[in-house]
C-alpha cells in the first residue's frame, strides 16, 4: 500500500473550541501529520458542509478525532455520521470523554437554562419573550436551528467509541502520542484510554509527608508553599483520583489539579474516588477526641458537584440533577 | 391506594452490624421487609460509588451501618465511613436526592434490638419522604 494516505476528520460538538487549537499545539509535528493523512473534514479550518460528508463512503475515514459533548440534535447527528463514516472514532477530550465543563449544564435543563439567558439575565431586553425555536416561518419558507437538550451526554452515550483521550485539552505530548500510535498502526486494544497508567500524584514532583487536612483552603486563601503537596496544604487537589499524562502541569503552575484527566484506571467513578481519598485524610488527627465534630469539617466542603465532578458530571453514575 | 413500601439498600459490616442484624432474626425481632443486605468486611469498605449506584438504580434509601466508634477491626474505617457518608449527604441534595434517604448508624452484634429499631425508623421515614424521584424521571432528551 505505498503512499495511500490515511484519512483524517476532526469534528468539535459542545465544547468551548480549546481542543481545535490543542491539535494546532502540537506545532510543526502537525506537518508530520499531513505528510501521512489528508484531512477531509474539519469545520474549524476547512469549508466543507455536512453533505460533504454525507456523500463519503461508509468506513473511509481512517480516523475521526471528536472533541465535545452531545447537547443539540446537531451533536448527536454529527456523532452518528462521523461513527458511519470512520473506522476508528476518538473520543477527544474531557467534554466527549466525560462530559467535560458543558456537562455541568446537567446541574439544570432547557427550560431553566433559556430563562436565565433570554428572560432573566440583568443585560437582556426581551419585551416580546421570545427564546429560542427550532423552526420558524419566514417569507422564503422554514428556517430551523438545532434542538438543545436537557442533558448532556459523553460521546459514548450515544454512539459506540473505540479510543479515548482525555484532557482539557489533551496535552500536546498525548496529541502527537496518539496521532504517532495511529500512523505507525501501534494501537492499543478497543476502548482504551490512551493516556499512562498512572494517576497525576505520580507524575507530580512535590514532597509529600503525611497526608491530613483539619482546614480546607481554597486557592485564593492562602499562598501555598512551593514544593509541598497542596493537598497537604489544605488545598483539594484532584492528583490522587485523576489519571496522570499532563505531567501535573497544573501543579506545576502552583494550581491543584481539578480532574481533567478523567478516572484512574479501575476507578468506578473520579468523583466518588475523590470523595473517597478526601473524607479519608480529613480530621485524621482529631477523630478520636470527644470534642470531634465532622459535620463541620465536612462542611468545609463548597459547591460538591464542582468540586469532585468538573469535568465527569454527564459522564457520572447520577449524570444530573433531578428536577422534578 | 397502597402504601408505599420503601426498598433501603443495607451496607452492613460484617464484625458487628451484620452479626446484630442476625441476632434481631434469631431473636425474632419484628421489623419491616424493607431492607436488601449488602454484607461488607467494614464500613470503610463502602465505596460512595456503590451509595450512588444503589440510588440511581431505584433504592428509596441507603443504610450503611458500621461498629461503634473505636470498635471497628480495621482501626479507623468507621471514622472514615462517617466523613465519606456526610459528604455523599452534601452531593445528593445538590443533585436534588434528600440527604435522609442516606444514613450511617453505628450498631454493635449484641444490638438486635438496636438494628430492628433502625430499620423500624428509616422505613418510616423514607415512605415519608415518598419514592426516590430519580425513578420518577420522565425519559427527556
Ligand atoms: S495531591 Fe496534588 S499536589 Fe499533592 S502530590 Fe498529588 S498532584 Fe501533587
Ligand atoms: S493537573 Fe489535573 S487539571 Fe491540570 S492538566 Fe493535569 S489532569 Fe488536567
Ligand atoms: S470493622 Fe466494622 S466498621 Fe470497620
Amino acid at each position: 500500500m505505498p503512499n495511500e494516505k490515511l484519512k483524517f476528520a476532526f469534528y468539535w460538538a459542545a465544547s468551548c473550541g480549546g481542543c481545535e487549537i490543542a491539535v494546532l499545539d502540537v506545532n510543526e509535528a502537525i506537518l508530520d501529520v499531513v505528510a501521512a493523512a489528508d484531512i477531509v473534514f474539519w469545520p474549524v479550518a476547512m469549508d466543507i458542509k455536512y453533505k460533504d460528508v454525507e456523500a463519503m463512503a461508509d468506513k473511509s475515514i481512517d480516523v475521526c478525532f471528536f472533541n465535545g459533548a452531545i447537547r443539540t440534535s446537531e451533536n448527536e447527528h454529527l456523532a452518528k455520521l462521523m461513527r458511519q463514516k470512520s473506522k476508528v472514532l476518538v473520543a477527544f477530550g474531557s467534554c466527549a470523554h466525560e462530559g467535560g465543563v458543558p456537562g455541568l449544564a446537567n446541574v439544570s435543563n432547557r427550560n431553566e437554562i433559556f430563562e436565565t439567558v433570554y428572560l432573566k439575565s440583568c443585560s437582556t431586553n426581551n419585551p416580546g419573550k421570545i427564546v429560542p425555536q427550532t423552526s420558524v416561518g419566514v417569507k422564503e419558507g422554514t428556517l430551523s436551528i438545532p434542538r438543545l437538550y436537557d442533558t448532556v451526554k459523553p460521546l459514548n452515550q450515544v454512539v459506540d467509541v473505540d479510543y479515548y483521550l482525555p484532557g482539557c485539552p489533551p496535552p500536546a505530548k498525548r496529541v502527537a502520542f496518539a496521532i504517532g500510535a495511529i500512523v505507525k498502526g501501534e494501537l492499543p486494544p478497543k476502548g482504551s484510554v490512551l493516556a499512562p497508567e498512572r494517576s497525576v500524584c505520580d507524575e507530580c514532583p512535590r514532597k509529600r509527608e503525611e497526608k491530613k487536612i483539619a482546614k480546607i483552603n481554597r486557592v485564593y486563601e492562602i499562598v501555598p508553599e512551593p514544593e509541598k503537596c497542596l493537598l497537604e496544604q489544605g488545598i483539594i487537589c484532584y492528583g490522587p483520583a485523576t489519571r496522570g499524562g499532563c505531567d501535573a502541569q497544573c501543579i506545576d503552575a502552583n494550581m491543584p489539579c481539578t480532574g481533567c484527566g478523567g478516572p484512574c484506571p479501575n476507578a468506578i467513578e473520579q468523583g466518588s474516588a475523590m470523595i473517597s481519598a478526601l473524607a479519608s485524610i480529613m480530621g485524621i488527627d482529631s477523630e478520636k477526641e470527644t470534642s470531634f465534630d465532622p459535620k463541620k469539617l465536612m462542611d468545609q466542603v463548597k459547591d460538591p458537584i464542582g468540586t469532585f465532578y468538573k469535568y465527569s458530571l454527564a459522564g457520572s453514575i447520577l449524570q444530573r440533577k433531578v428536577k422534578k | 391506594m397502597a402504601e408505599f413500601n420503601p426498598k433501603i439498600v443495607a451496607f452492613l459490616c460484617n464484625w458487628c452490624s451484620y452479626a446484630g442484624a442476625d441476632l434481631a432474626g434469631v431473636s425474632r425481632i419484628q421489623y419491616p421487609p424493607s431492607i436488601r443486605v449488602v454484607r461488607v468486611m467494614c464500613s470503610g469498605r463502602i465505596n460512595p460509588a456503590f451509595i450512588l449506584d444503589a440510588f440511581k438504580n431505584g433504592a428509596d434509601g441507603v443504610l450503611v451501618a458500621g461498629c461503634h466508634p473505636g470498635d471497628c477491626h480495621y482501626i479507623a474505617g468507621n471514622y472514615k465511613a462517617q466523613r465519606r457518608v456526610l459528604l455523599v449527604q452534601k452531593l445528593m441534595e445538590a443533585f436534588g436526592l434528600e440527604p435522609e434517604r442516606l444514613r450511617l448508624e453505628w450498631v454493635s452484634a449484641s444490638e438486635g434490638d438496636r438494628f430492628a429499631s433502625v430499620v423500624k425508623d428509616m422505613t418510616a421515614e423514607i415512605r415519608k419522604l415518598g419514592p426516590n424521584p430519580i425513578k420518577m424521571l420522565e425519559v427527556e432528551d
